[in-house]
């Protein structure tokens, strides 16, 4: 039995919005813990831990809290629960079966870094969440929010922001500008959040995972958290695996477990007793396409990058031999279309480009042969679009071709 | 509710947020779920850039930049059929076609009745329980032809 961290309350309670269960659970005395460290020691702890995050980029947390730390004034910790990456679940989970874990993250967060207030950003599909997550702040409110929290000089609030239906969003920056009520464009980056974010203030922008990694890391220690994983990836990682396989779901797993275990151990197995084909690993729209030869390559943030793979936000969509991955890529590269901002002209035109190209291979009116004028395209994409969402697209189209389409 | 009524409506959501624009969207949210064909009157438009003090081609400009936002009036359940990879491969193609024919009608129309518009969505994040739909706020996974069909009888 692997342990759990992340997942360890989820499916343990009558309501998962309720205060008392939670703390019946060990809840908030991590919190506790950390209102009677040094800030600075929190973040060592946080360093010591190597938590990276877990929105898909990796960057290390205690790294990015201490870019922030220093600075003066005003500050936000923004936490990101614009979960729009195809094929990712995760933190809707988190959200909706342990949404106090979140909020404790959330407030040793803002002890850690000296912020005063906190915005969850939700996408605006995610109904269930938004709910959840504002009874929880309710119920958490007559105790651990607000001023002087438990006896102490600090105080915090945090409220909620939902989103309106858009993928970009999840991009930090664009987030940051939804927040403040505009068109959700990216912005140009430096100045990074950490510096310059919400409202121009220092904000740290930290994804629902990695914030509900914190509680634990408080109440166990870094090094604790260290010792699982490997090296370079420590601790666990909620996999979410859709697609052709017998038990679609979330699995939380350290990041030593491979894919085949994933795909079978896990998740049952190729529906229907099919053979496998590749995976779409790290984001059905922005992962990489694994093969066959791949399925024994570690989970990790190194191992998949080593194999031009990503870990990504952890979704895992899994294709059996009578899936089309052309039609695949079609249906990603429609989808991009219809998420580019419009703002950059090389994304705007780029995946529109990709895409009558993908119809035309699929059409017979273009050969296989010319898959490399898409990947021509995606290269210039990628070196010149203003963020990630065009620079993405490279990944699995490039993948794609070295699996085989 | 009539036109009166309705204006008075707006007026006291319009009351309970601080007129900064960083609450824009919540408000947009709140009187877009309030209005009966769900979506944003150009006099709402006009009420918000008073409350705002935003010009209404901004307050325009951000409602077409989201989805979920309609300038147009939609039907009492607004269903959104998740087109991304894993409902796709999971078969949200079929459950297009099978929307299209059971409702008599395309992407981005409303019945006759105004009982039901059609939308797509991106990934709705219920991939374990692909093909999904969603209508209003309500979340149908697992979907197949039949399933799909006792939904929709449900709400008519």
């Amino acid at each position: 039995m692997t342990e759990k961290i992340v997942c360890e309350n989820i499916g343990m309670y009558i309501n998962p919005a309720s205060c008392e269960e939670y703390e019946k659970r060990g809840g908030y005395k991590a919190l506790q813990k950390a209102l009677t460290l040094e800030p600075l020691d929190i973040i060592e702890e946080v360093k010591k831990s190597k938590l990276r995050g877990r929105g898909g980029a990796g960057f290390p947390t205690g790294v990015k809290w201490s870019f922030t730390a220093p600075l003066k004034g005003k500050k936000y910790i923004l936490c990101n629960a614009d979960e729009g990456e195809p094929g990712t679940f995760k933190d809707r989970i988190i959200m909706e079966g342990d949404p106090h874990k979140l909020i404790e993250g959330i407030l040793i967060a803002g002890y850690a870094v000296g912020a005063q207030r906190a915005y969850i950003y939700i996408r605006g599909e995610y109904y269930a969440s938004l709910e959840m997550v504002q009874k929880a702040i309710e119920e958490a409110g007559k105790k651990y929010l607000g001023e002087e929290i438990l006896g102490t000089r600090f105080s915090f609030d945090i409220s909620i922001r939902g989103g309106a239906g858009s993928y970009v969003c999840g991009e930090e920056t664009a987030m940051i500008e939804s927040l403040e009520g505009k068109r959700g464009n990216p912005r140009l980056r430096p100045p990074y959040p950490g510096t310059e974010g919400f409202h121009k203030y220092p904000s740290v922008v930290n994804n629902v995972e990695t914030l509900a990694n914190i509680p634990s890391i408080i109440a166990k220690g870094g090094d604790w958290f260290a010792s699982i994983g490997t090296e370079k990836s420590t601790g666990t990682k909620i996999f979410t695996v859709s697609g052709k396989v017998e038990t679609p779901g979330y699995y939380e797993l350290p990041m030593t477990a491979t894919l085949r275990e994933l795909i079978f151990d896990h998740a049952g197995g190729i529906k229907g007793g099919k053979k496998f084909k590749a995976a779409l690993m790290g984001g059905a729209a922005s992962g990489a396409f694994l093969g066959e030869d791949k399925l024994d390559v570690q989970l990790s943030f190194e191992d998949l990058a080593e194999n031009n793979g990503c870990l990504g936000s952890g979704a895992v969509l899994v294709l059996d031999e009578d899936t089309s991955i052309l039609e695949v890529l079609k249906n990603i590269t429609e989808f991009f279309v219809h998420e580019s901002c419009g703002l950059c002209v090389p994304c705007r035109v780029g995946t529109a480009r990709i895409l009558s190209m993908l119809t035309d291979i699929i059409n017979g009116k273009m050969s296989k042969k010319d898959f490399e004028k898409i990947l021509r395209v995606a290269r210039i994409m990628n070196r010149t679009c203003y963020c990630p969402l065009g620079q993405s697209p490279l990944v699995p189209l490039s993948t794609a071709f070295q699996v085989g389409v | 509710m009539d036109h009166e009524s309705r204006t008075k409506q707006i007026h006291t959501i319009l009351q309970e947020f601080e007129p900064e624009r960083e609450n824009l969207i919540a408000i947009l949210h709140r009187i877009q779920d309030t209005e009966n064909f769900h979506y944003i009157t150009q006099e709402a438009v006009k009420a918000i850039s008073d409350y705002l003090h935003l010009t209404p081609s901004e307050i325009i400009g951000v409602i077409s930049f989201y989805t979920m936002f309609s300038l147009n009036p939609r039907g009492k359940y607004v269903i959104r059929v998740c087109t991304s990879a894993p409902c796709h491969i999971m078969g949200s193609t079929t459950i297009i076609d099978a929307l299209k024919e059971i409702l008599g009608i395309t992407v981005g129309e409303t019945t006759g009745n105004n009982l039901f518009t059609l939308e797509f969505s991106s990934c709705l994040g219920v991939c374990d329980r692909a093909p999904a739909i969603m209508i209003n706020h309500e979340v149908y996974g697992n979907l197949t032809y039949d399933s799909l069909k006792k939904v929709i009888g449900g709400k008519v």
